[in-house]
């Protein structure tokens, strides 16, 4: 199936000289939850600006739905709503008639059922008729995301949407963008809680340096690149790591209670069998075991590191 | 085109004047009646008619033309500048609009406010002068040309504004003296010989005078001059918003 979004050789270099992106190419897949992760100054905003339009790319092509989002700006542009990171809200005025304003410069006719809908769906009903300006930084938050959904999108960018609000409000985010997708919506986020796209995402995308060092199924790249430890209780204090066990990639707490064995879940002969005999021969006992698949995050720093 | 998107901002420019009803109206009636105190009745009194007009009648024109031209420079310049301060510019930007759509908003809903105003200021002065109005379709037209043509000039400086200073830097310092200078309280005629060349380089002269001709059918300048001039300036703001678009000028990095 055609990509959604279709990225390629898009690079850009700010007046200042600034290499922000260099030869990004990028496809999105129709109806995805595509999680953009990387560190502070890697390029991710720079990246959804250039597709949503607010920034001009220094070359490349970008294709959204078909439409050259030069060319054929206006089509692009029509199925595109994006929550940007920062809070920048029209404060003079009220939530309804900014989401209204916002339909109607994407050109869509006025529809005041649907904008009632978006409302009481990010549970802004009843501030529906107060001033943007008097609303708590999560409500102007949730008046941003109803604002990119007032001209109904096919494509949602939200960059970094949960920075700095709270878990009520993140759950409830998390709510909608499943709702979002499972109506058709192809989501693409920014996120630094990597916990989030681990637990959001299809596909995760990490970029550094204004490359893009990785596009993977997020369940494909757990697979590959997460380890597995085993964590061990011990019933005596150990002082040092045994010499019969020095073959094992074994860690001993700082206090000497327990051991700790990391290891490839991919390999044939992951060593966990072994492990645990050569303990026994070694005369070392344990009280309790346990057994944790590395997260996103760990991939993730170990990714940026080694770039 | 986008009619959608032009009607929104249009809008919403609308409610923003309406919010501040007392600044945008009030306040521009309230200092036009004062200029009419202190000009048209301590001052006037003792000046002979101009051309057969009253001194009272004779400063309408010119009273007109500078809230006119002040605001719409403000309203546009505000209009487009405020966006681009606190960032909502970014839905603009992100928005299937095009360059000439967001200039028919803006320029509209700021030359319509400013419309308004003279229209408030025309009706106030006629409750202090008797006023007769020779070419009112005339009057109307350069009413409205004005109002759309310095509306584009704030609009450009609203785009080129980077903090709101430079914002008011171009009203206070090149458009009021050049209104003041521009014959709004005098005829140029009523200048020595070398003044009175030094004025002609000054643009608004041929507003005022132009739009002084339609109310008494009596003018400094042609009214050829006066409208070739005006359009003259108006196509000025045109190439240079149009520059400013294709280029991304402060806009679109």
């Amino acid at each position: 199936m055609q990509p959604i979004i279709s990225i390629s050789g898009v690079s850009k270099t700010y007046a200042s000289g600034f290499n922000a992106l260099k030869d990004i190419n990028l496809d999105i897949r129709r109806g995805e939850i595509f999680a953009l992760l990387g560190p502070n100054g890697a390029g991710k905003t720079t990246l959804i600006s250039i597709v949503c339009g607010i920034v001009n790319r220094s070359g490349g092509t970008i294709t959204v739905d078909g439409h050259d989002i030069g060319r054929d700006y206006r089509a692009a542009r029509a199925l595109i709503g994006l929550v940007p990171q920062e809070l920048t809200v029209e404060a003079f005025e009220t939530v309804r008639a900014t989401l209204s304003y916002s339909r109607g410069l994407f050109g869509k006719p006025a529809n005041p059922d649907l904008v009632d809908r978006i409302l009481k769906d990010l549970s802004l009903w009843d501030k529906r008729d107060a001033k943007v300006m008097t609303l708590s930084g999560g409500m102007k938050r949730r008046v941003m995301i109803g604002k990119a959904l007032a001209h109904e999108p096919k494509i949602l960018f939200l960059d970094e949407p949960t920075a700095g609000v709270d878990v009520e409000l993140r759950q409830d985010m998390w709510a909608m963008v499943r709702r979002l997708s499972e109506s058709g919506v192809t989501i693409i986020l920014t996120t630094h809680y990597i916990e989030e796209a681990e637990e959001m995402a299809d596909r995760v995308g990490v970029i550094n340096h204004g490359e893009i060092i990785l596009v993977e199924d997020k369940s494909e790249l757990m697979r590959k690149l997460g380890r597995k430890q085993l964590k061990l209780e011990l019933r005596q204090k150990l002082s040092a790591i045994p010499a019969a066990l020095a073959d094992y990639r074994l860690e001993l707490s700082g206090d000497g209670e327990a051991l700790t064995y990391t290891y490839d879940n991919q390999s044939d002969r992951p060593g966990v069998a072994s492990l645990l005999r050569d303990l026994e021969i070694a005369e070392i006992q344990f009280r309790d075991l346990d057994t944790q698949n590395s997260s996103l995050e760990e991939i993730f720093v170990n990714l940026v590191r080694q770039a | 085109m986008n009619r959608h998107a032009i009607w929104a901002i249009y809008r919403f420019e609308m409610a923003r004047t309406l919010r501040t009803l007392l600044q945008s109206i009030v306040s521009p009636v309230i200092s036009t009646s004062l200029y009419f105190v202190v000009f048209g009745a301590a001052i006037g009194s003792r000046i002979s008619e101009i051309g057969g007009v009253s001194y009272g009648a004779f400063i309408v024109p010119g009273l007109i033309m500078l809230s006119l031209l002040t605001q719409s420079i403000s309203n546009a310049s505000f209009g487009i500048y405020f966006p681009k301060f606190v960032g909502t510019i970014y839905e603009l930007l992100s928005a299937p609009v095009s360059y000439l759509e967001i200039v028919i908003a803006y320029v509209g809903a700021a030359a319509t406010k400013s419309v308004a105003i003279g229209l408030i200021i025309l009706a106030t002065a006629a409750l202090f002068v008797p006023l007769h109005i020779e070419h009112p379709v005339w009057m109307v037209c350069f009413l409205i040309l004005t109002a759309v043509t310095f509306s584009l000039f704030g609009f450009i400086i609203g785009i080129w504004a980077q903090n709101f200073e430079q914002l008011q830097l171009v009203p206070l310092l090149v458009v009021m003296p050049l209104t003041f200078l521009g014959g709004a309280f005098y005829s140029i005629d009523m200048l020595p010989e070398m003044w009175r060349t030094i004025t002609l380089f000054n643009p608004v002269v041929y507003l005022i005078s132009g739009f002084r001709w339609s109310f008494f059918g009596t003018a400094d300048v042609s009214l050829a001059i006066s409208l070739g001039m005006t359009l003259a300036f108006l196509f000025a703001c045109i190439m240079v918003v149009g520059w400013m678009f294709k280029t991304g000028y402060r806009l679109r990095t």
